[in-house]
C-alpha cells in the first residue's frame, strides 16, 4: 500500500470509530445542537430589538451567519478535549504502538469533527428558517457559504488538535478554549455590526478572521443589504479569499506542528 | 552484540546502555538487558524505578537520550516502523476504546494492522473466543469488568500475532480471581513461544511467570537470574515460629541452636524464633522433637525459603510495594508544558 492510501484507509478507521461513539452516546449531539438552537433563540428575541441595523435587513438575516460561525468554531474545541481524553486514557499509547500512519489520528479526529459540525450546521439553518431567515442568493453561492464556515472551523480543530496534545486534561482544554474563542467570536461583527465598536476594538475586530468568514457568509447568502457601504477594511472588503487566507496559514502551521507533536507525546 | 547466540539461543530484545532523563530526574541511569527469544523476561522494580520508561523505549513510544535497544533484531529508533508490527503492547491501564464493542476494538486494531477487513473480523472473533469474551463481544467496553477490559486489551496487543509482546504491569488493579485467570492466559501465550517482557511490582506474579528476571531501581539494574539464583543470594531456607509467652525462648534457642548454620535471631516484642538451617523437613523434624514438652506455646512454626519479597528488601532496602514517593516516575514531558 502506497503511504497516502495507507494514511488514508487509517484515517477513514479512525473517522469511523469517532463517529460511533456520537451514535453511542446521543447526549453528544443533543448538546451539540441545543446550545447553537438556544442562541439562535436568545439573540433574536432578546438581542433582536435593541440591535441597530441599516434599513432592509432583518435582525434574523443579520444574525444567523454570525451564529453559524461562532457555533462551528466551538464545535472545533471538541477536538481538543477529544484527544486529550485519549491521551488520558491510554489510547494515543496504544495508537502509537502500532504500525499505523503518523498523522492518521489526527487526521480521523479532525475528519469527525467536521462531521459534527454539519450536523450542528443543518440543526440551526432550519432552526434559522424557523425564526425568519432566509437565503436570497443561488444555490451555488449558498453551498460556497456552507462550505466556507466547515472550511474555517476545520482549520481551527488542527489548531485545537495541539492544544490538546499539549494541555493533556480535557476539561483544561474546554476552558481554554472558551477563554480564546468567547473574545474572537464577540469580538467580531457576528451579533452587532461593527460601528457601535470603540475604534481599537473595531480595528482588532475588522481584521480578525471570524469577521470576515461571517461577512463572506453573509454575502454568500445574501444577508447583506444591498448598497449598503461595506467597512473600509481590506479584509471586510475581500472576506473570502481573507478567511481562506487564514485557513490556508493555519493548517499550514498547525497541521505539520500537531502531527510532530503527536509523533513524541506520551501519557501520563 | 545484536542477536548474538547463547546455547544456540537468539536474544529477542538487546538493550544497551540506556538512559533517560526527565528535566532533572534521572529516569534510567545505564540499563542493559537482554531475553532471549520465546523466553519470559519479568521487569521487577518498585513505582517509579523505571519499568515503564524501559517499556515506552522499547515500543518506539519514548527516545532514549543514550544507549540503543533492538526488539526482534530490529532498532527502536531507526527501524521504528519495523518494530511497531512485530510487537504487541499492554499498557498499565487497559487502553480499549469504551464507546466500542469488543469486536469494534479488535476490528479496528486489526484495521490498523491493514489486514484486510474479512481477516481483521476473523481474527476479532478468534481473540474474543480465546479470552472468554464471546458473550460480551457487542457490547460496548465502557459496560466491561476490569478484568474484562484487561482481556480485552491484551486481545487488542495479540492481533498481529506479534513475535515479542509487552506487558506492562498486566494484573495491577485486578481482584485475584481475574488475575488468576490473566496468569493463566500469559502462560499459554509463553507456552505458544511468544517473547515476553513483564512489568510487574507483584514478585509472586514474576515468580510464576517468567524464566529469568531483572530486579531495577532507580533506573538500574541492581540484581538479575532465574528466581532461584536471585532467591539464592538472599540465603537459603529459615527455621521459624512464634511463641505465645516470650520468657520460653532462652531454653528454645539453647535447645535449638546445634540445628542452625547461622545464629539464631530473636525477636522478644513479637515473640519471633528464626534461624537460617539447611537440611529441610529433616531439621524440622529434628526441632520439633528437641522442643518436644514446649510444643503447646508454639505456633506457626515452619521452614521458610526466601520469596521475592525478601529479595527485594535485601536489595534495596525496601519492601517491593513501597510507593517511592521522593521519586516518582515523572510526568512524561515528551512535550513541554504538559499540565496534568
Amino acid at each position: 500500500m502506497s503511504s497516502l492510501a495507507a494514511t488514508l484507509s487509517d484515517s477513514a478507521v479512525i473517522t469511523k470509530r469517532n463517529l460511533i461513539k456520537v451514535k453511542r452516546v446521543p447526549d453528544l449531539i443533543v448538546f451539540a445542537t441545543l446550545s447553537p438552537i438556544m442562541f439562535v433563540l436568545l439573540f433574536r428575541y432578546v438581542f433582536g430589538g435593541a440591535i441597530n441595523l441599516p434599513p432592509g435587513i432583518n435582525y434574523a438575516e443579520f444574525l444567523l451567519p454570525g451564529i453559524f460561525a461562532q457555533t462551528v468554531v466551538f464545535g472545533s474545541t471538541v477536538t481538543g478535549a477529544s484527544i486529550a481524553e485519549d491521551l488520558q486514557k491510554g489510547l494515543i499509547d496504544r495508537f502509537r504502538s502500532l504500525p499505523m500512519s503518523r498523522a492518521a489520528v489526527l487526521i480521523g479526529r479532525t475528519v469527525a469533527d467536521a462531521g459534527l459540525n454539519v450536523i450542528s450546521i443543518t440543526v440551526m439553518a432550519l432552526t434559522g428558517l424557523a425564526v425568519g431567515w432566509r437565503i436570497n442568493s443561488s444555490v451555488v453561492e449558498a453551498i460556497g457559504g456552507f462550505l466556507l464556515l466547515l472550511v474555517f472551523a476545520y482549520a481551527i480543530s488542527w489548531l485545537m488538535a495541539l492544544v490538546g496534545l499539549l494541555v493533556r486534561t480535557p476539561e483544561v482544554v474546554n476552558n481554554a478554549s472558551f477563554m480564546v474563542i468567547f473574545p474572537l467570536t464577540f469580538a467580531s461583527n457576528a451579533f452587532v455590526p461593527l460601528e457601535s465598536f470603540p475604534s481599537v476594538l473595531q480595528t482588532f475586530a475588522e481584521w480578525n478572521p471570524v469577521s470576515t468568514v461571517v461577512q463572506a457568509a453573509r454575502e454568500l447568502f445574501g444577508n447583506t443589504v444591498p448598497g449598503a457601504p461595506v467597512p473600509e477594511a481590506w479584509p471586510l472588503q475581500h472576506p473570502a479569499l481573507y478567511t481562506l487566507l487564514w485557513t490556508a496559514i493555519i493548517l499550514a502551521v498547525f497541521v505539520p506542528l500537531s502531527v510532530r507533536t503527536y509523533r513524541r507525546t506520551a501519557a501520563r | 552484540m545484536p542477536g548474538s547466540s547463547v546455547a544456540g539461543m537468539t536474544d529477542a530484545i538487546v538493550v544497551e546502555g540506556l538512559v533517560k532523563r526527565f528535566g532533572a530526574t534521572t529516569a534510567l541511569d545505564g540499563v542493559d538487558l537482554t531475553v532471549a527469544e520465546g523466553s519470559v523476561l519479568g521487569l521487577l522494580g518498585p513505582n517509579g524505578a523505571g519499568k515503564t520508561t524501559v517499556v515506552r523505549i522499547l515500543t518506539t513510544l519514548l527516545a532514549a537520550d543514550e544507549g540503543r535497544a533492538e526488539v526482534a533484531g530490529l532498532d527502536v529508533v531507526r527501524d521504528a516502523d519495523e518494530v511497531r508490527a512485530a510487537i504487541g503492547l499492554t499498557g498499565q491501564y487497559a487502553a480499549v476504546d469504551e464507546y466500542l464493542t469488543g469486536f469494534e476494538n479488535l476490528e479496528m486494531v486489526g484495521r490498523l494492522y491493514r489486514l484486510p477487513k474479512t481477516e481483521a473480523r476473523a481474527r476479532a472473533g478468534e481473540l474474543l473466543e480465546r479470552f472468554d469474551l464471546v458473550g460480551a463481544a457487542n457490547r460496548p467496553a465502557k459496560t466491561y469488568s476490569g478484568g474484562m477490559r484487561r482481556r480485552l486489551d491484551i486481545a487488542a496487543s495479540l492481533i498481529n500475532r506479534p513475535r515479542v509482546l509487552f506487558l506492562d504491569e498486566p494484573t495491577t488493579g485486578l481482584d485475584p480471581r481475574s488475575r488468576l485467570a490473566m496468569w493463566e492466559f500469559i502462560a499459554e501465550l509463553a507456552d505458544g513461544g511468544t517473547t515476553i517482557l513483564l512489568t510487574t511490582q507483584y514478585l509472586e506474579e514474576a515468580d510464576r511467570l517468567a524464566d529469568r528476571m531483572v530486579v531495577i531501581d532507580r533506573g538500574q539494574v541492581i540484581a538479575r537470574g532465574t528466581a532461584d539464583e536471585l532467591k539464592a543470594q538472599v540465603g537459603g531456607e529459615r527455621l521459624e515460629f512464634t511463641v505465645t509467652d516470650a520468657a520460653a525462648l532462652p531454653t528454645m534457642v539453647e535447645a535449638l541452636r546445634p540445628l542452625g548454620v547461622d545464629e539464631p535471631n530473636v525477636d522478644v516484642a513479637s515473640r519471633r524464633f528464626s534461624m537460617p538451617v539447611s537440611g529441610g523437613a529433616d531439621v524440622l523434624a529434628e526441632a520439633l522433637r528437641r522442643l518436644d514438652g514446649a510444643t503447646a506455646q508454639i505456633f506457626d512454626i515452619g521452614l521458610r525459603r526466601p520469596d521475592l519479597d525478601d529479595v527485594f528488601l535485601a536489595l534495596t532496602g525496601h519492601a517491593a510495594e513501597d510507593v517511592a514517593t521522593d521519586d516518582e516516575q515523572p510526568a512524561e514531558p515528551a512535550v513541554s508544558g504538559g499540565v496534568r
